[in-house]
């Protein structure tokens, strides 16, 4: 067998690898910013004293626990009481999770950095509480976050490899599965690299390019 | 005539220190009045407490008759002080102005989300107002483009664009360097002439002299002296007020 066509099935191999990596990354994307900000409105616009502490110990939970423990209880733990999640709902669910802890933060920093004249100046023209959090307030904490989300997008589509360990049908499950089947190690490995490398670099670009849109935003 | 605006027994305490000892004053609508004083006075809290931004210990706010913050004995909250807040266009010492949004969009905002002007209006009254304020060319720019004194220009405005049957001035000038003060104090120098309401804390004392009717002294939490301006500012009857002058002065 050439190198060349050998090279050509290992990328076959990888193709549903690639769908599922991306699905993964995007669903818990998805997923870990909608929840991360909803808990930091909920942290940072909030009354209940309670409810504080609950988000704050939801986040320190989340976040001093290894991700793979996280998985391991979700797809394992669950099964063995009865609750079988598939192994890419569990890696969705799970890595959706730890990021709504992650991106609270970062949101809830977002909003910390806004001068308190933002929303005094919304209240005295006569905005709601609701209005001064949605029309002033949000935009740019969103603004102020994004260089840390997008930060934090690249991380989670590196991270997605590790759900391989629960057996997600991902880039390096396949890479697993097939070094152990050929023995081509480097070759495989080395395809893993660049298959992240393409998915990365345009993620980052899309990035940048949101950046130079809206991440203008000094006082 | 009922006066437009009515405070009585305004009190104010951050914990223990108590920073308004009991506030009693009335506007007649028209009239200009500044608030002078040192800083830690009170008078940058007394203009806060009237649109509750501050929430006063004690006393009444009376805004056209209507009772400010307080209804059926309770305490309102932020939601329902929005359309009484709205009433009083209030310009503070930093601008305020949001980054996120163009100049014509400052001013028109509210317009359209606060008392449901279609886009088309809103936008037709923000050019107007930055009309007043001088500042139409620059109505599409950045609030971050603009200099301290074309901030504050804008923010006053924004501040016109409520239609407020009452302009509070939050020492609008202070945060401003030497040379862009005067354009601010021209624009306000017009509205007044216009006949608006304007309650303005400040320390351009001869700004304050020349287009106020009265101005109040504070010190300490409470009125010291009021009296009409040429008179307090020229010839102070207090001790304090005399003192504050003097070293105002020089």
């Amino acid at each position: 067998m050439s190198g060349l066509s050998t090279f050509i099935m290992v990328l076959e191999g990888f193709l549903g690898g690639v769908g599922v990596t991306v699905l993964v990354t995007l669903a818990s994307l998805v997923l870990g910013v909608a929840l991360g900000f909803g808990l930091a409105l909920l942290r940072q616009f909030g009354r209940l004293r309670a409810i504080h502490f609950l988000i704050d110990a939801y986040c320190e939970i989340m976040r001093n626990i290894p991700a793979l423990t996280h998985l391991f209880i979700l797809y394992f733990g669950l099964a063995s009481i009865g609750f079988r999640l598939s192994a890419i709902a569990a890696a969705i669910l799970g890595l959706g999770l730890i990021g709504g802890a992650v991106t609270c933060d970062l949101f809830r920093s977002g909003f910390a950095a806004l001068p308190n004249g933002q929303r005094e100046a919304a209240l005295a023209v006569g905005f709601t509480p609701f209005q001064t959090i949605f029309e002033i307030l949000t935009p740019q904490a969103l603004r102020i976050a994004l260089p840390s989300l997008g930060n934090y997008a690249v991380q989670l589509l590196k991270d997605t490899s590790i759900v391989s360990a629960i057996a997600a049908p991902e880039i390096m499950f396949y890479a697993r599965s097939m070094v152990t089947s050929s023995f081509q190690t480097t070759l495989i490995y080395v395809t893993v690299a660049g298959l992240y490398l393409l998915l990365g670099l345009p993620l980052m670009q899309a990035i940048r390019f949101l950046e130079s849109r809206y991440g203008r935003l000094k006082a | 005539m009922n006066p437009l605006l009515s405070v009585t027994g305004l009190r104010k305490s951050y914990g223990l220190v108590e920073v308004l000892k009991g506030i009693d004053f009335e506007v007649a609508a028209g009239e200009k009045i500044a608030l002078i004083g040192p800083s830690g006075s009170g008078k940058s809290t007394c203009l806060r407490c009237l649109n509750f931004l501050e929430k006063p210990s004690a006393g009444e706010i009376h805004l056209d008759g209507e009772r400010i913050g307080v209804s059926l004995g309770r305490q309102m909250s932020d939601r329902q002080l929005a359309p009484q807040r709205a009433e009083m266009g209030m310009v503070f010492q930093l601008f305020n102005l949001w980054p996120h949004l163009s100049v014509t969009e400052n001013v028109a905002i509210a317009a359209r989300k606060v008392r449901g002007l279609s886009a088309r209006e809103a936008q037709e009254l923000a050019l107007e107002m930055l009309a007043k304020v001088h500042m139409t060319h620059r109505a599409d720019a950045s609030p971050l483009e603009l200099s301290g004194g074309q901030q504050q220009r804008v923010a006053i405005a924004r501040a016109l664009a409520q239609k407020p049957k009452l302009m509070l001035f939050d020492e609008p000038t202070s945060a401003l360097d030497p040379e862009l003060v005067h354009e601010v104090l021209k624009v306000m120098e017009e509205l007044a002439a216009e006949g608006r309401t304007m309650l303005i804390v400040t320390h351009e004392i001869a700004f304050a002299r020349d287009i106020a009717d009265r101005v109040m002294f504070l010190d300490g939490g409470t009125i010291v002296e009021q009296g009409p301006a040429r008179d307090l500012i020229l010839s102070p009857r207090e001790a304090r007020t005399q003192a504050f002058l003097k070293q105002i002065r020089h």
